[in-house]
Protein backbone atom coordinates (compact mmCIF):
# COMPACT_ATOMS: atom_id res chain seq x y z
CA UNK A 1 0.00 0.00 0.00
CA UNK A 2 1.62 3.25 -1.06
CA UNK A 3 1.20 6.10 1.38
CA UNK A 4 1.33 9.02 -1.04
CA UNK A 5 -1.34 7.50 -3.26
CA UNK A 6 -4.86 8.93 -3.11
CA UNK A 7 -6.11 5.38 -2.64
CA UNK A 8 -4.00 4.76 0.48
CA UNK A 9 -5.85 3.40 3.51
CA UNK A 10 -8.38 5.36 5.49
CA UNK A 11 -6.91 8.29 7.38
CA UNK A 12 -9.64 10.42 8.87
CA UNK A 13 -9.74 13.86 10.36
CA UNK A 14 -7.40 14.37 13.33
CA UNK A 15 -8.55 12.10 16.11
CA UNK A 16 -8.72 13.78 19.50
CA UNK A 17 -6.99 11.80 22.23
CA UNK A 18 -9.55 9.54 23.81
CA UNK A 19 -9.90 9.88 27.55
CA UNK A 20 -9.74 6.17 28.14
CA UNK A 21 -7.76 4.14 25.66
CA UNK A 22 -9.25 0.85 26.83
CA UNK A 23 -11.84 -0.87 24.75
CA UNK A 24 -15.35 -0.90 26.20
CA UNK A 25 -16.12 -4.45 27.40
CA UNK A 26 -19.61 -4.20 25.87
CA UNK A 27 -17.92 -4.07 22.44
CA UNK A 28 -16.03 -7.29 23.16
CA UNK A 29 -19.39 -9.02 23.63
CA UNK A 30 -20.66 -8.19 20.17
CA UNK A 31 -17.57 -8.27 17.95
CA UNK A 32 -16.50 -11.20 15.77
CA UNK A 33 -14.00 -11.52 12.93
CA UNK A 34 -15.51 -9.74 9.88
CA UNK A 35 -14.14 -12.37 7.49
CA UNK A 36 -14.83 -15.63 9.30
CA UNK A 37 -17.45 -14.46 11.87
CA UNK A 38 -15.50 -16.46 14.45
CA UNK A 39 -14.85 -15.29 18.01
CA UNK A 40 -11.95 -12.99 18.78
CA UNK A 41 -9.31 -13.09 21.48
CA UNK A 42 -8.53 -9.80 23.21
CA UNK A 43 -4.82 -9.12 23.66
CA UNK A 44 -4.79 -6.24 26.14
CA UNK A 45 -0.99 -5.84 26.10
CA UNK A 46 -0.78 -5.42 22.34
CA UNK A 47 -4.24 -3.82 22.07
CA UNK A 48 -5.31 -6.24 19.38
CA UNK A 49 -8.29 -8.46 18.63
CA UNK A 50 -7.02 -11.77 17.31
CA UNK A 51 -8.89 -13.96 14.84
CA UNK A 52 -7.28 -17.42 14.89
CA UNK A 53 -9.51 -18.55 11.99
CA UNK A 54 -8.47 -15.69 9.67
CA UNK A 55 -4.92 -15.53 11.14
CA UNK A 56 -5.32 -11.78 11.55
CA UNK A 57 -4.87 -9.34 14.43
CA UNK A 58 -7.18 -6.31 14.29
CA UNK A 59 -5.68 -3.24 15.96
CA UNK A 60 -7.40 -1.24 18.72
CA UNK A 61 -6.39 2.43 18.49
CA UNK A 62 -7.36 4.75 21.35
CA UNK A 63 -9.93 2.18 22.42
CA UNK A 64 -11.48 1.99 18.92
CA UNK A 65 -11.26 -1.42 17.25
CA UNK A 66 -10.38 -1.15 13.56
CA UNK A 67 -12.26 -4.11 12.10
CA UNK A 68 -10.91 -3.79 8.54
CA UNK A 69 -9.06 -6.82 7.14
CA UNK A 70 -6.70 -4.54 5.18
CA UNK A 71 -5.68 -2.78 8.42
CA UNK A 72 -5.11 -6.03 10.31
CA UNK A 73 -1.74 -7.59 11.03
CA UNK A 74 -1.19 -11.00 9.47
CA UNK A 75 -0.29 -13.74 11.98
CA UNK A 76 1.30 -15.91 9.29
CA UNK A 77 5.03 -15.71 8.88
CA UNK B 1 -4.56 -1.76 -3.10
CA UNK B 2 -5.40 -5.44 -2.84
CA UNK B 3 -8.29 -6.14 -0.52
CA UNK B 4 -7.73 -9.23 1.61
CA UNK B 5 -11.33 -10.39 1.14
CA UNK B 6 -11.53 -9.63 -2.58
CA UNK B 7 -8.93 -11.39 -4.73
CA UNK B 8 -10.74 -10.36 -7.93
CA UNK B 9 -10.99 -6.70 -6.96
CA UNK B 10 -10.92 -5.50 -10.58
CA UNK B 11 -14.32 -7.14 -11.15
CA UNK B 12 -15.99 -5.24 -8.33
CA UNK B 13 -18.13 -2.21 -9.14
CA UNK B 14 -16.76 0.08 -6.44
CA UNK B 15 -13.22 0.60 -5.24
CA UNK B 16 -14.09 0.67 -1.54
CA UNK B 17 -10.67 1.76 -0.33
CA UNK B 18 -11.02 4.72 -2.69
CA UNK B 19 -14.52 5.44 -1.37
CA UNK B 20 -13.04 5.69 2.15
CA UNK B 21 -10.09 7.79 0.95
CA UNK B 22 -12.45 10.22 -0.83
CA UNK B 23 -14.60 10.49 2.28
CA UNK B 24 -11.53 11.09 4.45
CA UNK B 25 -10.41 13.88 2.13
CA UNK B 26 -13.87 15.46 2.20
CA UNK B 27 -14.00 15.37 6.03
CA UNK B 28 -10.48 16.83 6.35
CA UNK B 29 -11.49 19.74 4.13
CA UNK B 30 -14.86 20.36 5.75
CA UNK B 31 -17.49 18.21 4.12
CA UNK B 32 -20.59 19.48 2.33
CA UNK B 33 -23.25 17.51 4.13
CA UNK B 34 -26.70 18.94 3.34
CA UNK B 35 -27.87 15.51 2.18
CA UNK B 36 -26.69 13.91 5.41
CA UNK B 37 -28.33 16.57 7.55
CA UNK B 38 -31.61 16.05 5.71
CA UNK B 39 -31.31 12.27 5.95
CA UNK B 40 -30.61 12.48 9.70
CA UNK B 41 -33.68 14.68 10.30
CA UNK B 42 -35.84 12.37 8.23
CA UNK B 43 -34.48 9.31 10.01
CA UNK B 44 -35.20 10.90 13.39
CA UNK B 45 -38.79 11.59 12.33
CA UNK B 46 -39.31 8.09 10.96
CA UNK B 47 -37.89 6.56 14.11
CA UNK B 48 -40.11 8.72 16.31
CA UNK B 49 -43.14 6.87 14.93
CA UNK B 50 -41.81 3.53 16.20
CA UNK B 51 -43.06 3.21 19.76
CA UNK B 52 -40.72 0.72 21.27
CA UNK B 53 -37.56 0.61 23.25
CA UNK B 54 -34.33 -0.26 21.47
CA UNK B 55 -31.82 -1.54 24.00
CA UNK B 56 -28.87 -1.70 21.63
CA UNK B 57 -28.72 0.32 18.41
CA UNK B 58 -26.13 0.42 15.64
CA UNK B 59 -25.34 3.31 13.30
CA UNK B 60 -23.80 1.49 10.38
CA UNK B 61 -21.47 3.29 8.02
CA UNK B 62 -23.22 6.67 8.00
CA UNK B 63 -20.62 9.33 7.13
CA UNK B 64 -20.32 12.05 9.78
CA UNK B 65 -22.06 12.28 13.12
CA UNK B 66 -25.55 13.59 12.24
CA UNK B 67 -27.38 10.30 12.55
CA UNK B 68 -25.56 9.17 15.69
CA UNK B 69 -26.46 12.48 17.31
CA UNK B 70 -30.14 11.95 16.49
CA UNK B 71 -29.99 8.44 17.94
CA UNK B 72 -28.43 9.65 21.18
CA UNK B 73 -31.26 12.21 21.54
CA UNK B 74 -33.95 9.56 21.40
CA UNK B 75 -35.73 8.36 24.52
CA UNK B 76 -36.43 4.67 24.76
CA UNK B 77 -32.92 3.90 23.54
CA UNK B 78 -30.15 2.09 25.39
CA UNK B 79 -26.57 2.00 24.13
CA UNK B 80 -25.50 3.17 20.67
CA UNK B 81 -22.77 1.42 18.69
CA UNK B 82 -21.22 3.48 15.92
CA UNK B 83 -19.58 1.48 13.12
CA UNK B 84 -17.83 4.27 11.23
CA UNK B 85 -16.24 4.02 7.80
CA UNK B 86 -13.18 5.90 9.14
CA UNK B 87 -11.53 6.70 12.43
CA UNK B 88 -13.10 9.82 13.84
CA UNK B 89 -13.41 11.71 17.12
CA UNK B 90 -15.80 9.78 19.34
CA UNK B 91 -18.73 11.24 21.22
CA UNK B 92 -19.31 10.42 24.87
CA UNK B 93 -21.71 7.55 25.49
CA UNK B 94 -20.88 5.93 22.18
CA UNK B 95 -19.39 2.49 21.52
CA UNK B 96 -17.20 3.24 18.51
CA UNK B 97 -15.44 1.02 16.01
CA UNK B 98 -14.35 1.16 12.39
CA UNK B 99 -15.91 -1.40 10.04
CA UNK B 100 -16.77 -2.14 6.43
CA UNK B 101 -20.51 -2.52 5.75
CA UNK B 102 -19.73 -5.45 3.48
CA UNK B 103 -17.83 -7.40 6.15
CA UNK B 104 -19.71 -6.83 9.39
CA UNK B 105 -17.80 -7.76 12.54
CA UNK B 106 -20.89 -8.53 14.64
CA UNK B 107 -22.06 -11.71 16.31
CA UNK B 108 -25.58 -12.89 15.37
CA UNK B 109 -28.72 -11.41 16.97
CA UNK B 110 -27.14 -8.55 18.90
CA UNK B 111 -28.98 -5.37 17.88
CA UNK B 112 -32.55 -4.17 18.38
CA UNK B 113 -32.11 -1.44 15.78
CA UNK B 114 -29.71 -0.83 12.89
CA UNK B 115 -29.74 2.48 11.03
CA UNK B 116 -27.62 3.51 8.05
CA UNK B 117 -27.78 6.68 5.96
CA UNK B 118 -26.08 7.32 2.62
CA UNK B 119 -23.58 4.50 2.97
CA UNK B 120 -24.95 1.35 1.34
CA UNK B 121 -24.98 2.79 -2.20
CA UNK B 122 -21.24 2.04 -2.25
CA UNK B 123 -21.73 -1.63 -1.45
CA UNK B 124 -20.48 -3.98 -4.16
CA UNK B 125 -22.76 -6.70 -2.84
CA UNK B 126 -25.86 -5.03 -1.44
CA UNK B 127 -27.85 -8.29 -1.02
CA UNK B 128 -24.89 -9.74 0.92
CA UNK B 129 -24.64 -6.65 3.12
CA UNK B 130 -28.40 -6.79 3.84
CA UNK B 131 -28.16 -10.46 4.82
CA UNK B 132 -25.33 -9.67 7.25
CA UNK B 133 -27.39 -6.82 8.71
CA UNK B 134 -30.43 -9.07 9.17
CA UNK B 135 -28.28 -11.64 10.98
CA UNK B 136 -26.87 -9.00 13.32
CA UNK B 137 -30.43 -8.00 14.31
CA UNK B 138 -32.27 -9.72 17.13
CA UNK B 139 -35.59 -11.33 16.14
CA UNK B 140 -38.10 -8.50 15.63
CA UNK B 141 -35.22 -6.01 15.28
CA UNK B 142 -35.61 -3.07 12.90
CA UNK B 143 -33.45 -1.94 9.99
CA UNK B 144 -34.08 1.66 8.88
CA UNK B 145 -31.94 3.56 6.45
CA UNK B 146 -31.48 5.26 3.12
CA UNK B 147 -29.08 5.10 0.22
CA UNK B 148 -28.48 7.14 -2.89
CA UNK B 149 -30.97 5.99 -5.51
CA UNK B 150 -31.06 5.32 -9.25
CA UNK B 151 -32.11 8.72 -10.60
CA UNK B 152 -29.45 10.59 -8.67
CA UNK B 153 -27.40 12.93 -10.87
CA UNK B 154 -29.11 11.69 -14.06
CA UNK B 155 -28.54 15.14 -15.56
CA UNK B 156 -24.79 14.96 -14.97
CA UNK B 157 -24.64 11.38 -16.19
CA UNK B 158 -26.37 12.32 -19.47
CA UNK B 159 -24.33 15.50 -20.01
CA UNK B 160 -21.00 13.76 -19.45
CA UNK B 161 -21.92 10.78 -21.61
CA UNK B 162 -23.10 12.84 -24.57
CA UNK B 163 -20.08 15.18 -24.38
CA UNK B 164 -17.72 12.22 -24.23
CA UNK B 165 -19.40 10.50 -27.17
CA UNK B 166 -19.25 13.71 -29.21
CA UNK B 167 -15.58 14.44 -28.55
CA UNK B 168 -13.99 11.07 -27.87
CA UNK B 169 -16.30 8.79 -29.80
CA UNK B 170 -17.20 6.70 -26.73
CA UNK B 171 -18.34 7.01 -23.13
CA UNK B 172 -16.78 5.72 -19.91
CA UNK B 173 -18.60 5.26 -16.60
CA UNK B 174 -18.40 8.51 -14.63
CA UNK B 175 -21.51 8.47 -12.46
CA UNK B 176 -22.10 5.36 -10.39
CA UNK B 177 -25.01 2.99 -10.98
CA UNK B 178 -27.41 3.26 -8.03
CA UNK B 179 -30.16 1.03 -6.73
CA UNK B 180 -33.68 1.69 -7.94
CA UNK B 181 -36.46 1.99 -5.38
CA UNK B 182 -38.34 -0.72 -7.27
CA UNK B 183 -35.52 -3.16 -6.58
CA UNK B 184 -35.10 -2.26 -2.92
CA UNK B 185 -38.22 -3.98 -1.55
CA UNK B 186 -37.29 -7.17 -3.38
CA UNK B 187 -33.72 -7.04 -2.10
CA UNK B 188 -34.95 -6.69 1.49
CA UNK B 189 -37.33 -9.59 1.05
CA UNK B 190 -34.64 -11.81 -0.45
CA UNK B 191 -32.33 -10.90 2.43
CA UNK B 192 -34.98 -12.35 4.77
CA UNK B 193 -36.58 -9.18 6.11
CA UNK B 194 -40.24 -9.17 7.10
CA UNK B 195 -42.58 -6.28 6.26
CA UNK B 196 -40.12 -4.62 3.85
CA UNK B 197 -40.91 -1.05 2.79
CA UNK B 198 -39.08 1.24 0.37
CA UNK B 199 -39.92 4.79 -0.68
CA UNK B 200 -38.18 7.72 -2.36
CA UNK B 201 -37.30 11.24 -1.28
CA UNK B 202 -36.30 13.31 -4.30
CA UNK B 203 -34.24 16.44 -3.70
CA UNK B 204 -33.54 18.90 -6.51
CA UNK B 205 -30.65 21.23 -5.83
CA UNK B 206 -30.01 24.26 -8.03
CA UNK B 207 -26.51 25.44 -8.84
CA UNK B 208 -25.12 28.44 -10.73
CA UNK B 209 -23.32 26.04 -13.08
CA UNK B 210 -22.23 22.39 -13.33
CA UNK B 211 -18.73 23.17 -12.02
CA UNK B 212 -20.23 24.25 -8.67
CA UNK B 213 -22.10 20.96 -8.55
CA UNK B 214 -18.86 19.05 -9.14
CA UNK B 215 -17.12 20.99 -6.36
CA UNK B 216 -19.95 19.98 -4.04
CA UNK B 217 -19.70 16.33 -5.07
CA UNK B 218 -15.99 16.38 -4.29
CA UNK B 219 -16.72 18.02 -0.93
CA UNK B 220 -19.22 15.24 -0.20
CA UNK B 221 -16.51 12.68 -0.96
CA UNK B 222 -18.78 11.50 -3.75
CA UNK B 223 -16.59 11.71 -6.82
CA UNK B 224 -16.09 8.70 -9.08
CA UNK B 225 -15.00 5.57 -7.17
CA UNK B 226 -15.91 3.02 -9.81
CA UNK B 227 -13.37 0.23 -10.26
CA UNK B 228 -13.78 0.60 -14.03
CA UNK B 229 -13.36 4.37 -13.99
CA UNK B 230 -10.97 5.92 -16.47
CA UNK B 231 -7.67 6.61 -14.74
CA UNK B 232 -6.98 9.69 -16.85
CA UNK B 233 -8.57 12.98 -15.80
CA UNK B 234 -11.55 14.30 -17.68
CA UNK B 235 -10.34 16.24 -20.74
CA UNK B 236 -10.96 19.96 -20.59
CA UNK B 237 -12.85 19.90 -23.90
CA UNK B 238 -15.16 17.14 -22.66
CA UNK B 239 -15.77 18.95 -19.39
CA UNK B 240 -16.61 22.22 -21.14
CA UNK B 241 -18.93 20.48 -23.62
CA UNK B 242 -20.62 18.58 -20.76
CA UNK B 243 -21.25 21.91 -19.00
CA UNK B 244 -22.83 23.27 -22.21
CA UNK B 245 -25.04 20.21 -22.66
CA UNK B 246 -26.02 20.36 -18.98
CA UNK B 247 -26.98 24.04 -19.25
CA UNK B 248 -28.90 23.46 -22.52
CA UNK B 249 -30.95 20.57 -21.22
CA UNK B 250 -31.29 21.02 -17.47
CA UNK B 251 -31.35 24.74 -16.73
CA UNK B 252 -34.26 26.67 -15.29
CA UNK B 253 -35.41 29.90 -16.95
CA UNK B 254 -33.14 31.93 -14.65
CA UNK B 255 -30.11 30.02 -15.98
CA UNK B 256 -29.43 27.98 -12.82
CA UNK B 257 -29.00 24.27 -13.40
CA UNK B 258 -30.84 21.47 -11.61
CA UNK B 259 -29.20 18.47 -9.98
CA UNK B 260 -31.42 15.64 -8.78
CA UNK B 261 -30.58 13.60 -5.71
CA UNK B 262 -32.74 10.63 -4.87
CA UNK B 263 -32.71 9.07 -1.42
CA UNK B 264 -34.18 5.57 -1.37
CA UNK B 265 -35.51 4.88 2.12
CA UNK B 266 -35.89 1.33 3.28
CA UNK B 267 -37.03 -0.51 6.38
CA UNK B 268 -37.57 -4.10 7.32
CA UNK B 269 -37.87 -6.26 10.40
CA UNK B 270 -35.93 -9.30 11.35
CA UNK B 271 -38.57 -12.08 11.33
CA UNK B 272 -40.42 -12.94 14.53
CA UNK B 273 -43.51 -15.01 15.41
CA UNK B 274 -45.47 -11.96 16.58
CA UNK B 275 -45.37 -10.24 13.18
CA UNK B 276 -48.39 -10.26 10.86
CA UNK B 277 -48.07 -12.74 8.02
CA UNK B 278 -50.20 -13.72 5.05
CA UNK B 279 -52.37 -16.76 5.86
CA UNK B 280 -51.58 -20.09 4.20
CA UNK B 281 -53.61 -20.74 1.02
CA UNK B 282 -56.67 -22.84 1.88
CA UNK B 283 -56.59 -21.86 5.57
CA UNK B 284 -59.61 -19.54 5.37
CA UNK B 285 -62.46 -20.35 7.80
CA UNK B 286 -65.23 -18.51 5.93
CA UNK B 287 -65.99 -18.43 2.24
CA UNK B 288 -65.14 -15.34 0.21
CA UNK B 289 -68.64 -15.40 -1.32
CA UNK B 290 -70.18 -15.20 2.19
CA UNK B 291 -67.91 -12.32 3.15
CA UNK B 292 -68.94 -10.45 -0.01
CA UNK B 293 -72.58 -11.47 0.35
CA UNK B 294 -72.88 -12.84 -3.18
CA UNK B 295 -73.66 -16.23 -4.71
CA UNK B 296 -70.59 -18.37 -5.29
CA UNK B 297 -69.99 -19.32 -8.92
CA UNK B 298 -67.88 -22.44 -9.23
CA UNK B 299 -65.67 -22.92 -12.32
CA UNK B 300 -67.87 -25.85 -13.42
CA UNK B 301 -71.03 -23.72 -13.35
CA UNK B 302 -69.40 -20.74 -15.00
CA UNK B 303 -68.87 -22.17 -18.47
Amino acid sequence: MSKQDDTAGPVAAPVTEARGTRIDPRLLEILVCPLTKSTLEYDSAKQELISRAAKLAYPIRDGIPIMLPEEARSLEE
Amino acid sequence: MQHAAAPNAERLVFDRALVRARLARAIRRGAVDFLLARAADDLGDRLATVLREFKLALDLGTPGGHVTKRLLQRDRLGAVVRAAPLREPTAPGLLALVADEEALPFAPARFDLIVSALALQWANDLPGALIQIRRALKPDGLLLGCLVGGRTLFELRQALASAEVEIEGGASPRVAPFTDVRDMGGLLQRAGFALPVADVDTIVVRYADPIRLMYDLRAMGATNALSQRRRTPLKRAVLLRACEVYAEQFADTDGRIRATFELVWFSGWSPHESQPKPARPGSASIRLADALGVAEIRPKDAS
